[in-house]
């Protein structure tokens, strides 16, 4: 704003002052005890004719057993293989010809299936009962475990012309060595190659099982038309519990750098460390204070600095990803190759610079301005609410999360962010992955 | 086409009732005196509003040697007026808890902003002010190409298969506009002038060349006040659109092979296809949605059913054709060969599912459950105000109208089997047909600790 003529600044001002901020209003989450010990959460939505039901499963990737990594992966996109007396032909034309959508996915964390379809009940009703077989009574024919197996080397195999993913993998095996965070969610070459049918039907039968299932619904029904769905999935799973706690991620020890060779144009970089688990008491300072570094749109100190000011690189950012035990920090850009130290130093610096001397009061003001103006476009569609209701369930958030994330944000003090930035991170002991053509000058740290 | 055997046990195919929907919100269409037209549609779920505004200009209003000056032009928005300099913008609606940011097309440049419903007038205030007062600076201009280059490598350069698509595009295509990449030939974007961008602005940025969609937590009436106390006042332009000229019928088959340093071959092939019309009189375009439907609408559809499974041919493969363009456009198919199989093997086994459809009408339940994913999908779309808002905007801009985007599902509803194998018939010809292969170089490996 240093040109900004008098009369402008005078307008934005008041631009900015006639605006109050609006009454909040959070969903009314549901929740109570399935069958089985599993858990349910309910929303209730009632102006579009549609319902969207997601169950999850601590079964991700972090439960890959040694040397089978990629078999949470390997699993989830298996259940509408074959199910019952279907084949994954009729089962996906069961859900098309109803118009519902059927999609499954497993991350680090936790493995979901999810459904969207129209809440009529002659669609609904046939729509959950396909919804019920794939994921109660899957048959992985063997055919089809191969040939996913088969895929999904493929896919391990297309990172190697990506540099994005290639630098992701180095970076979380780098901060989490030792740890079950360390593998990419695809899993490794030669451990899907050797996975068995009968390594599918175990890890199916210990975590996909109703004491370790959670069930999300949002949608155009009544509570009791809700508690009967979430009763006819839960009853269908198979007894048992979660499976023991994962554990804890330890600190870097010692600052890491590591350069793998690619023929790309552009070298990507990325450093960090391991950062906050969900519930973290100091997930709000760094949350807010990450809004300032890296994670406002277009407006933060990365993107200024990285972009802005130097042109260096289209996208540059920083964020917190908290999962159940300490989920990565990252700092990220991708520059033009010989510009690459040049880059690196900017980064440092401004990471630096940051957990040095924190936001200032004008910064942080407007980051609490963007927070809570903008709280209601976290809420603003039925797939926005499940993924909140599904993150708050999951991880174990009270159920006011919601109704209280304005206050909290707002309650942030600038010491509080300076204090959890000079406690959490310790860039001196940063992993730094630099993926490019130009191998990193020795001796550049 | 051969069902598996599993399918046959499956006595529950029945073509369902589908519901009849509640009325759609309308959508209030204005015209200012300027000639801006507002599109406003309520929504009242969430006390949110999306703003787009959508001007008449992308890649394919460009010619040789300005490629990606739209796209350039799009960056430069967000650099300051006289009224609200350099970032202010972004810093604005930021504080507001806005988000915002932009897009562009071969048809289109646009502009958004979603925000808490009441501080609307932010949005209209900002979008008026850079719609008339950009200030284009050299020292900024030089800055933001560069991370336009960087943006250029970043998602074409350096991804084998994006490099495929911009050179199979500029292969099939010989002189339609749409041959130029979007972002713009690395070239172009080299020597690129400031004064490219100051032309660009003064011919296209105008209130008669721009729709201004709104769709959220609005009063239809107060929207258009807000609209003409902000858009209202500024001037129109002297327009000339350029001609709708599309791709010079093609004489004969294309083949290219792309090299580049990758893992993995990939397979483009696409069919030069008509796009629908202002009027929207023609079926033959809805024909070609449901025929792309037929081929990869969903896990049972055909490429899924009979070439990922059946035949274990391919890793992955999608149809894909869009009716809203202002060009004729293309019927494009792509994916990866199944590990040991061949990109030749692969595209034998493409043309025999399209021969298929050449030869047989689609199945009556083909035809319903593609249709029943019509139908749901419209009220799934509702489920995000941005879309709603883009569709609106997409139909205006190039050059059909909204109310198109609001039959779309109904006109899918009539079209028949025999339309689609007509279709296919008329389409599916190799006189139209152009192959892009990605023929992988291999990468040498080397890591260090």
């Amino acid at each position: 704003m240093s040109h900004a003529p008098l009369g402008a600044r005078l307008a934005s001002a008041a631009m900015l002052l006639a605006l109050a901020t609006p009454a909040l209003a959070s969903p009314d989450i549901q929740h109570w005890r399935g069958a089985g010990g599993s858990r349910v959460f309910f929303v209730e939505a009632r102006e579009l004719p549609m319902v969207d039901v997601q169950l999850l499963f601590d079964a991700g990737n972090a439960r890959d057993p040694a040397g089978k990594k990629g078999l949470a992966v390997l699993v989830n996109s298996l259940l509408d293989e074959g199910a019952g007396e279907l084949d994954a032909t009729a089962l996906s034309f069961e859900f098309e010809r109803l118009g519902a959508n059927y999609s499954a996915a497993a991350g680090a964390d936790f493995a979901s299936v999810s459904l969207r379809a129209l809440s009529d009940e002659t669609l609904l009703g046939p729509a959950l009962r396909n919804l019920r077989r794939v994921v109660a009574a899957p048959s992985f024919p063997a055919r089809a475990v191969e040939r996913q197996k088969q895929r999904m080397q493929l896919a391990i195999e297309r990172k190697g012309q990506a540099p994005a993913e290639l630098a992701r993998d180095a970076f979380m095996a780098a901060i989490y060595a030792g740890h079950p965070y360390a593998f990419p969610n695809a899993g490794a070459l030669e451990d899907v190659a050797s996975l068995t049918e009968q390594d599918v039907a175990d890890f199916y039968r210990r975590l996909y099982v109703a004491g370790n299932a959670m069930v999300v619904i949002v949608g155009d029904l009544t509570q009791a038309q809700a508690r009967a769905l979430a009763d006819e999935l839960t009853n269908a799973l198979a007894p048992g519990g979660k499976p023991s706690p994962l554990p804890p991620v330890a600190e870097l020890a010692a600052p890491a750098r590591i350069s793998v060779k690619h023929p790309s144009s552009q070298t990507h970089i990325l450093l960090g460390q391991p950062g906050v688990k969900r519930g973290d008491p100091d997930y709000f300072p760094l949350y807010l204070g990450n809004h300032v570094l890296g994670s406002g749109a277009m407006v933060s100190r990365l993107h200024e600095e990285a972009r802005e000011k130097r042109g260096l690189a289209y996208s540059a950012y920083s964020y917190f990803s908290p999962r159940r035990e300490r989920g990565p920090f990252i700092a990220g850009l991708q520059t033009r190759a010989d510009q690459q130290e040049q880059a690196l130093r900017v980064m440092r610096e401004t990471i630096s610079a940051f957990i040095a001397t924190g936001p200032t009061a004008e910064e942080l003001r407007a980051a609490k301005k963007n927070l809570s103006g903008g709280f209601p476009l976290r809420l603003d569609s039925n797939r926005k609410i499940l993924e909140y209701v599904a993150m708050i369930g999951f991880y174990g958030l009270p159920l006011d999360y919601l109704d209280t994330f304005v206050a909290k944000m707002d309650a942030v003090s600038l010491a509080q962010i300076k204090d959890a930035f000079s406690r959490r991170l310790r860039p001196e002991r940063f992993v730094t992955v630099t993926v490019g053509p130009t191998p990193a000058g020795e001796g550049a740290d | 086409m051969t069902f598996k055997p599993g399918f046959c046990r499956l006595a529950l195919w029945l073509a369902v009732a589908l519901p009849i929907l509640p009325a759609m919100a309308e959508v209030h269409e204005y015209h200012l005196a300027n000639g801006l037209k507002l599109l406003v549609k309520e929504d009242h779920r969430a006390p949110v509003a999306v703003s787009q505004v959508w001007y008449k200009v992308g890649s394919s209003y460009e010619h040789d040697g300005i490629t990606g000056v739209s796209h350039v032009l799009e960056h430069m928005m967000f650099n300051g007026t006289a009224n609200h300099p350099d970032d202010a913008f972004s810093r604005i609606i930021s504080e507001n808890g806005g988000r915002d940011n932009a897009f562009t097309g071969r048809d289109y440049t646009a502009y958004f902003q979603i925000l808490e419903a009441s501080r609307l007038a932010v949005s209209f205030e900002l979008e008026a002010d850079r719609m008339n007062n950009l200030v284009l600076r050299e020292e900024k201009f030089e800055k933001e190409l560069e991370v336009v280059k960087e943006e250029r490598r970043l998602r074409t350069e350096d991804n084998p298969v994006a490099y495929l698509y911009e050179t199979a595009l500029a292969t099939a295509y010989q002189t339609s506009p749409y041959r130029h990449p979007i972002v713009g030939w690395m070239a172009d974007l080299d020597a690129m002038e400031l004064a490219h961008l100051e032309t660009w602005y003064q011919r296209w940025y105008a209130p008669n060349n721009a729709t201004v969609v709104v769709v959220g937590d609005v009063e239809p009436e107060a929207t258009r006040q807000l609209a003409l106390k902000h858009f209202g006042p500024l001037e129109p332009a002297p327009l000339s659109p350029p001609r709708a000229a599309s791709d010079l019928a093609q004489q004969g088959q294309k083949r290219i092979t792309v090299k580049r340093p990758a893992e993995l071959p990939h397979l483009w092939m696409a069919y030069k296809t008509p796009t629908l019309k202002p009027g929207g009189a023609d079926w033959e375009p809805y024909a070609l949605e449901v025929l792309a439907g037929a081929l990869s609408g969903g896990d049972s559809a055909r490429f899924a059913a009979n070439l990922v499974r059946g035949q274990e041919i391919a890793a992955s493969l999608s149809a894909s054709y869009s009716l809203a363009a202002r060009l004729d456009g293309l019927f494009v198919i792509q994916g990866a060969p199944a590990r040991g199989k061949t990109l030749e093997a692969l595209e034998q086994a493409v043309r025999a599912q399209l021969e298929t459809l050449r030869e047989n009408p689609v199945s009556e339940r083909e035809m319903a459950r593609i249709k029943a994913q019509v139908i749901s999908s419209e009220v799934y779309e509702r489920d995000s105000l941005f879309h709603q808002a883009l569709v609106l905007g997409l139909f205006e801009t190039v050059g059909l109208s909204w109310r198109l985007a609001e039959d779309y599902a109904a006109r899918v509803q009539e079209v028949t089997a025999e339309q689609v194998q007509a279709v296919a018939k008329r389409y599916f010809q190799d006189d139209g047909l152009t192959v892009a292969a990605l023929a992988p170089q291999p990468i040498a490996r080397e890591a260090r600790p």
